[in-house]
């Protein structure tokens, strides 16, 4: 193996990634803060095309390189796509925020450019090494973005606590890490699950290993008990990062885990599962229970998130190829309906500035009518009420838990789903029967409009069109995951 | 001969749907003008799904119980469809549906004034959900119709309802969906057990006898809240009373019968052992309401809560008709449903008729009616006596149907259901007597104009529908019938030959005129 050059065409959009990114840093470093525009522009114009590369030139095949620390599948392509999304428009819909808000700084981009790079190698990572490279490239990309602006008290207060907590995280993750290559003397995915697939009870330590695993990544999905930091950094940080948190990042944790999980650990899927249920049950509660008091649409969002991680674990409870094909599908909607869902906060401006509480919502059915319907659309289809995207995105979910035999899981789900939905009601209720309050002024740009539009499109009846394709191509993606 | 066979149902739901688009893009300077196009393409599309409701009646074959109009297109997954089609048991609620809209929106005509727009499009939508509801044969579908529907109707109570429509409207989306997700895990269960979502497959399938009995609770958690039945049904006064009278007419028109064709798709056929082993169950429930909602009604001070107590007790008698499981209950069950429909839809218009010129729906501001308002006084009496179930009027004939069928079955049921109706004549008389008769004496009731002409246009529909039904219902039977009978000699083999030795009576209602 030494002095061999390792097959570079499986991560030849990671590679481009990288060397897109340090090029456009030096743009930065030597134009300064007004090329932030260009750069911006450029980021987005390099996710694009690598995206594309990915597609066409990587494809779907299941190929390992680096020592088999990388590894290249349907599933990382699919959970690629989402995650390339997520930033690029996370990216697209930043840029007059910024501006306005006085941070508009080249960094910006390119740290979401090399977050973005972390979240690639934490899907296609086949070796714990990898896991962990790519995680603290994403990890500390995301503290410095949360705390971006740093002029004000409430952005560093959320970049401190999120690095403090993730550097915690990190490390149960490593000492987790370092028990299971202790106890089994590997840490690439393929070995431990040959390894650890034999009869009998598998060694505590391994288990013990497992659970720390667990807790980093759970910390990283935002999954209860590990889900304190969410409201506070989503709060905190400039809004366009918020919805960049939202999107990507959890779409990159969460395929981790579904593959260091299914991959991994296959032949302890009987500890995991009960982890996982507990964990999935507890974030569906919280997230339905405490989102009622919230009056910060921001905070509300966070909890909704922690719920709909919840729901997406459901999915890997089940444990089985369905349960994977659902998370996919319910990860794909969760994203057009959150990063839709933050566009339209980010429209939410008067002259004083930014406001963010849900009263500032009131009655905005009658002073800008579009608005108010794109947000309802989004709130129902947080909510899973039928004839929105949604809805599918649960369907899905719960088919698998009942299918795995899951079905107090489900009940539980479902009626946590109703609770949460009282709160979604709540939004709707403040945008169409209260006395409207001063209308926004408008000015968010063309490309927030934009989004806003699509992805109202997307999670309205339009999706009883797409949806077809799109459990076919969650279907190709979760097939591609070795079940043993 | 007729238009549309193929994709007949399809259109009728896509006329509405279409109809609201092009409302989306009416824009004028004028509002009034604006508002005056809106409602008239509102009405037209409803007229036209009318029409097209007319055709499917006409082409429906009575003689056979299949199931009619069959449209059938894969949609995702290997095994769920858009599956539309309708048989004796639906055809006529879809009738219903598109009998009422067009009176809705007439009767919304001057009411409403302000976003006239959101309004017409929440109806139209609506109207689209409802035909869905009723004709959808897969089983994912029809739970996207079904709870779809929550979300214009939400927002009808929500924006345009009376003074305490957000706790209105927040206890009825919350209270039918809580219902609702049970029935979903019992979907997705037989979904996973069946390996189908098709609905005529499932009601060949033989599912366990325990599972049936968890699943039979699922689907009667949602049905019953929809329905409602006791002690389930408090959402609905408050949803009767805020509901702007369109909002009312609707709900009590339509949605309410969803619960029982719930029942009578999916529990009856799909689940029979549990159906017959929880009949105690219902029949419990079912006469508490009858006699507890009934005089619950006696005591209201608010015309529009009175009728909603009235419509729970009706909707009693229709969940004895539908787990009778003999031919008589079941017709009678769905003939009542249809009854209800048209007559409290049009008690619910009655109220808002009055509403709208005095703005209260307290019982005590009004009285003498009959003396300034000759045309409306007799309306209301008529449609108060239909909906106490006088011979000749739509009431009667259900729940003689059902009365008729307990009684092959208990007479205790028959007794105490029978009582129900004594306390229905007593709420309803009084009520008639309050608002109608006695001196005329306030000054404001005074000043009230009689019926405009298109409240007369509103009213003449209501009121030759009601007496076709009570005098000559086999039209309405007759479909219903071959249906009915196929559900019960398919599931219910032991019931049937048990029932026709019992019953002797000469109740001839089927267009062969005898019992098996």
């Amino acid at each position: 193996m030494n002095g061999e050059i390792p097959a570079l065409l499986p991560a030849l959009p990671e590679i481009i990634l990288a060397i897109g990114a340090m090029i456009l840093l030096m743009v930065g470093v030597f134009r300064g803060n007004e090329s932030f525009n260009q750069v911006t522009n450029l980021s987005v114009l390099l996710l694009v095309i690598c995206a594309v590369v990915m597609v066409t030139e990587v494809g779907g095949e299941r190929q390992v390189t680096f020592n088999n620390m990388f590894v290249t599948d349907a599933f990382a392509v699919f959970a690629k796509v989402l995650v390339y999304i997520g930033s690029a428009v996370a990216l697209l819909i930043s840029g007059k925020f910024l501006t306005e808000h006085k941070i508009d700084k080249f960094e910006f981009p390119i740290l979401v450019l090399f977050a973005t790079l972390g979240m690639l190698i934490m899907v296609s990572a086949n070796n714990l090494m990898s896991v962990y490279v790519g995680l603290e490239l994403q990890s500390l990309s995301l503290y410095v973005l949360a705390a971006m602006n740093r002029g004000r008290l409430r952005s560093t207060e959320a970049g401190l606590k999120y690095f403090v907590l993730g550097a915690l995280s990190s490390g149960m993750l490593l000492y987790g890490i370092s028990l299971i290559y202790g106890f089994s003397g590997t840490t690439e995915f393929d070995v431990l699950a040959t390894s650890l697939s034999g009869e009998g009870t598998p060694d505590i330590g391994i288990i013990i290993g497992l659970v720390f695993l667990l807790s980093g990544l759970a910390f990283k999905v935002s999954a209860v008990p590990f889900h304190m930091w969410t409201p506070d950094v989503y709060e905190g940080s400039p809004t366009p990062v918020t919805a960049f948190f939202a999107a990507a990042p959890k779409v990159a944790a969460m395929a981790l885990l579904v593959r260091a999980m299914i991959n991994g650990f296959p032949g302890l899927i009987d500890e995991w599962q009960q982890i996982i249920i507990f964990i999935s049950i507890a974030s569906m509660l919280v997230g339905a229970f405490v989102a009622l008091v919230q009056t910060n649409i921001k905070r509300l969002m966070a909890y909704s998130s922690i719920g709909h991680v919840g729901y997406a674990l459901v999915g890997l409870a089940a444990g089985t190829q369905a349960g994977i094909e659902a998370l996919l599908i319910y990860l794909a909607i969760y994203l057009t309906m959150t990063l839709g869902a933050f566009a339209a906060i980010l429209s939410m401006r008067r002259s004083d500035g930014m406001v963010e509480t849900i009263d500032d919502l009131a009655g905005l059915s009658e002073t800008n009518l579009p608005m108010a319907v794109a947000i309802s659309i989004f709130m129902f289809s947080l909510a899973g009420i039928p004839l929105l995207a949604g809805f599918f995105g649960k369907w899905f979910i719960f088919l698998a838990a009942v299918e795995a035999g899951l079905v107090p899981l489900a009940i539980i789900g479902f009626l946590s789903s109703v609770v949460a939905c009282y709160y979604y009601l709540r939004i709707i209720k403040v945008m169409f029967f209260d006395e409207p309050a001063d209308a926004f002024e408008g000015g968010h740009g063309r490309s927030v409009s934009i989004v806003i539009g699509t992805a109202a499109v997307l999670n309205s009846p339009v999706s009883f069109l797409l949806i077809s394709s799109l459990a076919g191509a969650a279907a190709w993606a979760a097939n591609s995951l070795l079940f043993q | 001969m007729f238009f549309g066979e193929n994709n007949l149902l399809s259109l009728m739901m896509i006329a509405p749907v279409v109809g609201s688009l092009i409302i989306m893009f009416i824009r004028h300077k004028d509002a009034e003008i604006e508002n005056r196009n809106v409602r008239s393409v509102a009405l037209f599309t409803t007229v036209i799904t009318f029409f097209m409701g007319l055709d499917l009646w006409a082409g429906f074959d009575n003689a056979t119980a299949e199931f009619q109009f069959v449209e059938k297109f894969s949609w995702f997954g290997d095994d769920i469809n858009y599956y539309l089609g309708v048989d004796g048991i639906s055809v006529l609620f879809v009738l219903l549906t598109v009998f009422l809209m067009p009176i809705v929106i007439l009767a919304s005509w001057e009411s409403i004034g302000k976003r006239v727009k959101e309004y017409m499009i929440a109806f139209l939508v609506l109207e689209a959900l409802m035909i869905g509801v009723f004709t959808a044969l897969d089983i994912f579908l029809f739970y996207v119709f079904f709870e779809g529907g929550l979300i214009p109707m939400y927002l009808l109570i929500g924006v345009w309802g009376g003074m305490n429509r957000i706790y209105a409207s927040f206890k009825f989306f919350l209270y039918t969906l809580l219902g609702s997700v049970l029935m979903l895990v019992a979907v997705l269960y037989m979904y996973l057990e069946a390996g189908t979502t098709d609905i005529p497959l499932l009601m060949m399938y033989d599912f366990d006898v325990d599972v049936q009995s968890w699943l039979w609770l699922a689907f009667f958690a949602s049905f019953a809240v929809k329905m409602p039945m006791w002690p389930v049904h408090t959402w609905l006064p408050d949803a009767h009373v805020q509901a702007p009278t369109g909002g009312s007419v609707i709900l009590a028109g339509v949605l309410l019968k969803m619960g029982g064709y719930g029942f009578l798709r999916f529990s009856l056929p799909m689940l029979p052992d549990a159906t017959v082993e929880f009949s105690w169950l219902i029949f419990t429930l079912s006469i508490i309401a009858i006699i507890y909602t009934s005089l619950v009604a006696l005591v209201q001070e608010d015309i529009k809560k009175l009728i909603a107590y009235s419509s729970v007790a009706h909707m009693g008698f229709v969940t004895i008709g539908i787990f009778l499981l003999n031919t008589n209950g079941l017709e009678g069950a769905i003939f009542t449903m249809l009854s209800h429909g048209v007559v409290s839809g049009a008690l619910f218009l009655c109220v808002g008729v009055i509403y709208d010129r005095l703005h209260t729906r307290e019982i005590s501001r009004y009285g003498g009616l009959a003396i300034n308002m000759k045309v409306y006084a007799a309306v209301f009496v008529l449609f108060s006596l239909a909906s106490v179930g006088l011979p000749g009027t739509s009431g009667f004939i259900g729940e003689f149907l059902v009365l008729n069928g307990s009684f092959a079955y208990s007479s205790w049921i028959t007794f105490l259901a029978a009582t129900g109706v004594i306390l229905g004549a007593a709420y309803m008389l009084y009520l008639v007597r309050r608002l109608i008769f006695g001196d005329l004496t306030k000054d404001d009731v005074k000043a009230m104009p009689d019926l405009s002409i298109r409240e007369k246009l509103i009213f003449a529909p209501l009121v030759a529908v009601v007496l076709w039904m009570g005098i000559y219902p086999n039209s309405f039977l007759e479909p219903i019938h071959t249906s009915v009978k196929a559900l019960l000699e398919t599931h219910y083999p032991a019931e049937t030959t048990q029932a026709a030795a019992s019953d002797t009576s000469p109740v001839a209602v089927s267009s062969e005129g005898a019992y098996r």
